[in-house]
């Protein structure tokens, strides 16, 4: 089975410090992937060059949306990429604070409409038709993740659970292959967590996409995910199952310190 | 009325007493002492000192009041504000809105044939001040990028006609398309080396841009004829039908009205469109927007060139109306006159930039009688502007859709209510 996003030695370097460090890394379709570590770990680096924010240093990172070849997407623009089927969500809330809610899931499909600027002002049958299609499309998407009562509501008046709800409907606008959440839970109580968890596996359900996210809570990232990759001052240093993680000795280390720090 | 009196405490009252203190002894030399040179005498008067007293205590309670009743007021109430009430006022009158069209139509109409040709011509500047905020409203509110020197596509457009005039005796209807087709071309010049800077940095880039415009008429005397400039530009033709100079004004009247509402008719189909919708979210949040799919590269250069464009319109109309053009016209305070337009009026708002527009421009002419005043009244309206409406006079309202709950949508809404 082609993985649907591959890194081979994924190294990114600032200077003289290295954020992610020779990273050979796998997400199989339709799975659910954690990324953890502690804080400074390079996870988000890690997001950054996958999505394109960063151009890495050296390695590949390869993707296979539609499972067949692979293709290697260093170096392009996040737009590019988001239009190769990767959508990201942000670790702090990135929404466009002064649209409305439905016009915030209409950016999402941006890249999978065609009208240009003379179909705007002409107003085209296409472009109308698209832009009634582009409407319909973003209102389902709100009902799916249950923000249709805020419509017409500006994003910034929306509480905070909802923002980070509006912006995974966001990335799911964009039809991804895979979807990677930045600390989806960053903020949210217990009750809103648990929602959270249903609504990330529902999604994988309905939609059959890949989820990959990095998290701290760690009943969340036990619960729902199937594989676990656990990086430390950028380098890899565990991965498998949520049973092995939890009892592998280097991880113990990396969260809780040193026997000789002690 | 105690409702009021709640805001007027006495600590508000001390320091307002010290701020009329503060001006009396600020403008003490100015105001009391007056020198008379011939008879070497020194009139003291202590009238006008009592009245600087009173005026700027009344004025910094005034002040101080607004403030606090700013503050006071919860963001987060569902307090309606007066725009919004005009708005569900004729949301909830259907038929106000088509009276009030035919009301505006008949005095845009008539106007010209009512009234003496100064105010025409005036009226016409206003006119224009209008396609030029709507215009750079579009780089501004819109793209969220702060232009500077949007007076260059202006001066592109209207040299692009005395210039083609002048040496291939073009007309003005076949140079109209030329100017702004010009103009989007210098747009989308100065778009592409400015496509990695934003805020500050693009702000000064888009001023020396201007600048740089400017100071090439003004010395590339083999080009544009220098400072001197270019006169006795013709006026638009009409199917080559000699006009006397007041059916000239009016003609250009009704250019200008054709051309505000083409440039209305085009925004307004822009702002809620595909593209519109890009331009807001790379002003809302660059990251974002690349992310969700947008090539900002392509969004950064479609506003600059069609905010170029309308500037470019303009300038030919610009140089048909004053059929004389020098680079004087075109300098940065042209720029920053446009951008308070927009700044003003609203930013992202169309209705916002027209009143805009007639308030900047029109005001100064019928307060002839204050001109010296005028620069004055202009910086206190900004500072006034910025600190209670700094969304400008008439903000941006987004555009609101009506959903039926579809049987789908009210099973789903039941399910998150569980």
């Amino acid at each position: 089975m082609t993985p649907i996003l591959e890194t081979k030695n994924l190294t990114m370097q600032f200077g003289g410090l290295t954020a992610v460090d020779n990273i050979n890394f796998k997400v199989n379709p339709k799975e659910i992937v954690a990324l953890i570590g502690p804080n400074g770990a390079g996870k988000t680096t890690f997001f950054n060059c996958v999505t394109g924010v960063y151009k890495p240093t050296s390695g590949d990172v390869l993707i296979s949306p539609t499972g067949k070849d692979q293709q290697r997407i260093n170096g392009l623009k996040p737009n590019n990429v988001t239009e190769k089927g990767l959508a990201r969500t942000f670790q702090n809330i990135r929404l466009f604070q002064n649209m409305t809610v439905l016009e915030n899931v209409m950016i999402g499909r941006h890249s999978k409409l065609k009208s240009g600027i003379l179909g705007a002002v002409l107003r085209t049958k296409a472009t109308r038709e698209e832009e009634k299609k582009v409407i319909q499309d973003s209102y389902e998407i709100l009902v799916e993740v249950g923000l249709d009562k805020f419509v017409n509501e500006l994003a910034k008046n929306l509480p905070y659970g909802a923002q980070r709800r509006l912006e995974i409907a966001r990335a799911m606008a964009t039809e991804p292959a895979l979807l990677l959440l930045d600390e989806p839970a960053a903020g949210m109580n217990p009750h809103e967590t648990k929602e959270l968890d249903e609504m990330i596996i529902h999604i994988r359900d309905s939609k059959q996409i890949s989820i990959l996210l990095i998290e701290h809570d760690m009943s969340l990232v036990m619960s729902i995910s199937e594989k676990i990759f656990v990086v430390d001052y950028g380098k890899l240093i565990a991965q498998g199952s949520p049973d092995e993680i939890k009892n592998n000795p280097e991880v113990i280390k990396a969260y809780l310190g040193d026997d000789s720090d002690a | 009325m105690l409702d009021i009196l709640k805001y007027f405490k006495p600590k508000e009252l001390k320091k307002s007493l010290l701020i009329s203190l503060w001006f009396m002894i600020l403008t003490f030399p100015i105001m009391v002492i007056k020198v008379n040179t011939i008879e070497n005498t020194v009139l003291w008067r202590w009238g006008s000192l009592v009245g600087m007293g009173i005026g700027s205590f009344i004025m910094a309670t005034l002040w101080r009041y607004l403030l606090e009743r700013k503050n006071m007021q919860n963001p987060l109430s569902n307090k309606k504000t007066l725009q919004m009430k005009v708005i569900d006022w004729a949301n909830a009158n259907p038929k106000v809105k088509p009276v009030l069209l035919i009301a505006i139509s008949l005095f845009i109409v008539s106007f010209p044939f009512i009234t003496s040709m100064y105010q025409t011509s005036i009226m016409t500047t206003a006119l224009m001040y209008i396609v030029l905020g709507l215009g750079l409203n579009i780089v501004v509110g819109l793209g969220g990028l702060l232009h500077l020197g949007y007076a260059a596509f202006y001066a592109v457009g209207a040299y692009t006609y005395a210039l083609l005039n002048y040496h291939f005796g073009l007309s003005f209807w076949i140079c109209l398309p030329i100017g702004a087709g010009l103009a989007t071309i210098m747009g989308i010049l100065l778009a592409i080396p400015v496509l990695r800077l934003r805020g500050d940095y693009l702000a000064i880039v888009t001023l020396g841009f201007g600048e740089v415009i400017r100071i090439v008429l003004e010395n590339w005397n083999a080009l544009s004829f220098g400072p001197s400039g270019i006169a006795n530009i013709p006026r638009p033709g009409f199917f080559g039908m000699h006009m006397k100079l007041q059916t000239a004004t009016i003609y250009i009247y009704f250019i200008m009205i054709a051309m505000v509402v083409f440039t209305i008719f085009v925004v307004r189909r822009l702002e809620n469109s595909r593209m519109g919708r890009a331009w807001i979210a790379m002003r809302e949040d660059e990251i974002a927007s690349e992310s969700m799919g947008i090539d900002i590269t392509k969004s950064k250069i479609t506003t600059f060139a069609i905010g170029a464009f309308f500037a470019g319109m303009v300038g030919v109309i610009f140089a048909a109306k004053t059929t004389f053009i020098n680079p004087a016209s075109f300098t940065l305070w042209e720029s920053l006159m446009i951008l308070c337009v927009v700044v003003i009026g609203g930013t992202g708002s169309i209705v916002g930039v027209i009143v805009g527009a007639f308030i900047l421009i029109l005001l100064p002419e019928y307060l002839r009688a204050f001109s010296e005043y005028r620069m004055l009244l202009f910086g206190a309206l900004l500072v006034i502007m910025m600190v209670f409406r700094p969304g400008g006079i008439i903000s941006n309202i987004r555009k609101k859709y009506k959903f039926e709950p579809t049987k789908e949508s009210s099973n789903a809404s039941q399910k998150g209510a569980e």
